[in-house]
């Protein structure tokens, strides 16, 4: 994953002061993740069990990382006896050379694709055309983002950020073969890449996903989707080719009981989502191949505060409930996972060495409404504090820090320092100069009080 | 060192000395509900699927009804008489099914007798399914539990949808449009 994913060398406080000036994206944005909350709440308020289902959900899956390698070995195991073949890929560029070569060995130069974060991280899409092959995105919001030369903006429905009639003038102009009396109708829409899809489904020969779950005792592959285009991809194909993060892994085929609960109810709001496919290795004469992805997951998982982000099962609930993603919008994170858990997630498996990345830690109020909501429960809030921890600070923020300690450490000290600040209070400028600008560039400085607390209590109580 | 055993070293370096967590798994494996087959009628009818709860006697005539000029795709093993369509031209498909869940609505195809193919399922805008009521338990731990991981397995809850568009559900993007439940009891 490059740091200019979005083409925004910039950091986050700079790309969401641009975003919050975009009235459209705001409403668009506003609109939808009140509309995915709502549902969300009445759904998981149905479940009397929820909160036991989510302590289920969270020790799996802290279980399962414990005992990643032994998982992925058994898993390797199942996969193969069932018929299918096993890749490993250390990061993008191995993982991109495998599915190339495997897409080149069967003289295609076309394939079709099943919505997938992993090979967004990784870039496949950008990595097979530079092989000279062309890969199709099917799911109706990765097609609005590829045909509108854009960028997902939301790890569910990446096309959050576009109206109806954005989508009718982004399928106008290039979409061939478009009714060019076409309405801006939801139905019509879905209608028109109904049509655009369906014969390139019929044909292609090869397929690539990733998968939701994949279970260590079985070898099942899982991936849960809406519309169709999942099962179209995943069944018709003579091959096809799944690239998954090894943490997407499950160790027995019972706990799909719990996933298949906190997933759909946390993700979209429904019971259940219209389309779940699961396969064991090489079905029904397909060719099928895994390839298992690291690209910096075993840098996460040394990391014992923030290797919970692992357990993320990528269901958005955090990015619909977080009042900076809602007003800020994916773009601005620079990154295909944006939001609460994009802002763990991003600066662990890039590292925090460019200005976005380091400045992701921040991106949050730290209100915690994306733990609460999270099924797995991912303490989203304090592995932002530990990064901010970790993240590189400037050598005037570090001096300046390193002042306030020795002053804090000190009751003498702070009393001193009080009664200066009181004295110098009118010479206290509304925004500072300098570095510590970016500080005032976003707040208000506190007024000063003409006494501190402390000479109060002196002045009243002692007396 | 292969990508293997470098990553399967990683791993065991990063969790060196963690210690092992126990999976509590007091949730509901078996969901008290009082009437599985009016629950799961109405929560396929919340997808927009129509519905029909039917003593088995008259479902051939339901049956009969609802293909009545279609040319339909029968799967092997499907336990009425007719002939196989074809994929691309057939107007829908009918099948059984190997497990219903009442509280999420949701029909399981395991592909065998009677199920047809993955793709019989999947590429006709029509699907009509027959549901025993002895195959509808009442949550996913049960239909988990009775199903085999080493058979394909399609979960079907409602027709396709999208959200895609502002959260808007829209029924019917690239799978069948209009599915269409006859339970018999």
């Amino acid at each position: 994953m490059s740091a200019t994913f979005l083409g925004m060398p910039g950091n986050f406080p700079k790309n969401a002061a641009k975003a919050v000036q975009d009235s459209q994206l705001r409403y668009n944005l506003r609109k939808a993740t009140h509309t995915i909350r709502g549902k969300r709440a009445n759904v998981v308020g149905e479940l009397p069990d929820w909160q036991e289902l989510r302590a289920a959900g969270k020790a799996i899956k802290d279980h399962t990382l414990r005992n990643l390698d032994r998982y992925l070995v058994q898993l390797e195991a199942a996969v193969t006896r069932a018929g299918g073949t096993v890749h490993w890929a250390r990061d993008a560029a191995e993982a991109n050379a495998i599915v190339a070569g495997l897409v080149k060995a069967t003289g295609e130069t076309e394939v079709v694709k099943v919505k997938s974060m992993a090979t967004q991280e990784i870039e496949l899409n950008q990595a097979l055309a530079a092989q000279g092959i062309t890969a199709y995105e099917t799911d109706l919001a990765e097609l609005i983002v590829q045909l509108g030369d854009d960028f997902p903006s939301h790890i569910l429905v990446p096309a959050i950020h576009r109206n109806r009639s954005e989508i009718r003038e982004i399928f106008l102009e290039k979409m061939p073969k478009v009714p060019p009396n076409l309405t801006d109708d939801p139905p019509a829409l879905a209608e028109a890449a109904r049509l655009h899809l369906r014969e390139r489904f019929l044909k292609s020969k090869v397929a690539i996903s990733g998968a939701n779950f994949m279970i260590a005792e079985t070898g099942t592959l899982v991936v849960l989707e809406s519309e169709g285009n999942g099962r179209m991809c995943l069944t018709l194909p003579e091959t096809l080719i799944s690239v998954v993060g090894i943490e997407k892994l499950l160790p027995s085929w019972r706990d799909l009981e719990v996933f298949l609960q906190l997933l759909p109810r946390s993700s979209t709001g429904e019971r259940m989502n219209p389309y779940t496919s699961m396969w064991t290795g090489a079905v029904e004469g397909q060719d099928f191949h895994l390839v298992l992805l690291d690209n910096g997951r075993t840098d996460v998982l040394a990391d014992e505060v923030g290797r919970q982000a692992l357990r993320c099962i990528r269901c958005s609930a955090c990015l619909n409930v977080c009042p900076v993603y809602e007003r800020a919008g994916g773009h601005a994170y620079g990154s295909v996972y944006p939001g609460p858990i994009g802002a763990i997630l991003t600066p662990q498996l890039r590292g925090m060495s460019s200005d976005l990345d380091a400045s992701l830690p921040y991106a949050s109020s730290l209100c915690g409404a994306c733990y609460e909501v999270c099924p797995v429960a991912i303490d989203i809030p304090e592995v932002l504090v530990d990064l901010r921890a970790k993240a590189p600070h400037a050598a005037a923020e570090r001096a300046g820090m390193k002042v306030a300690g020795w002053i804090l450490n000190d009751h003498q000290r702070l009393a001193r320092a009080q009664r200066a600040a009181s004295r110098l209070r009118g010479l206290v400028p509304k925004r500072l100069p300098g570095p510590m600008s970016a500080w005032t560039d976003t707040r208000d400085i506190p007024e000063i009080p003409e006494e501190s607390f402390r000479d109060w209590w002196e002045r009243n109580e002692r007396a | 060192m292969s990508a293997r055993e470098e990553i399967l070293a990683r791993i065991g370096k990063a969790v060196a000395g963690a210690a092992d967590v126990e999976i509590p798994r007091d949730y509901r494996t078996a969901p008290q509900v009082e009437d599985v087959v009016g629950l799961f009628a109405e929560r396929v009818d919340d997808y927009r699927a129509i519905v029909h709860v039917l003593p088995a006697a008259e479902v051939p005539a339901r049956i009969d009804e609802a293909v009545a000029g279609r040319r339909m795709i029968v799967p092997d093993g499907f336990d009425r008489d007719g002939g196989w369509g074809d994929l691309d031209t057939a107007d829908g498909v009918i099948t059984s099914c190997a497990v219903a869940i009442a509280e999420t609505g949701t029909i399981v195809l395991d592909h065998g007798p009677g199920q047809g193919t993955r793709a019989q399922t999947l590429v006709p805008d029509y699907h009509l399914c027959v549901v025993r009521a002895d195959q509808i338990v009442a949550g996913v731990p049960e239909a988990i539990a009775r199903l085999d991981p080493a058979r394909p397995l399609t979960w079907i809850s409602g027709p396709s949808a999208t959200s895609d568009i502002e959260l808007n559900r829209v029924e019917g993007v690239h799978g069948p449009r209009t599915l269409e439940v006859i339970i018999s009891t």
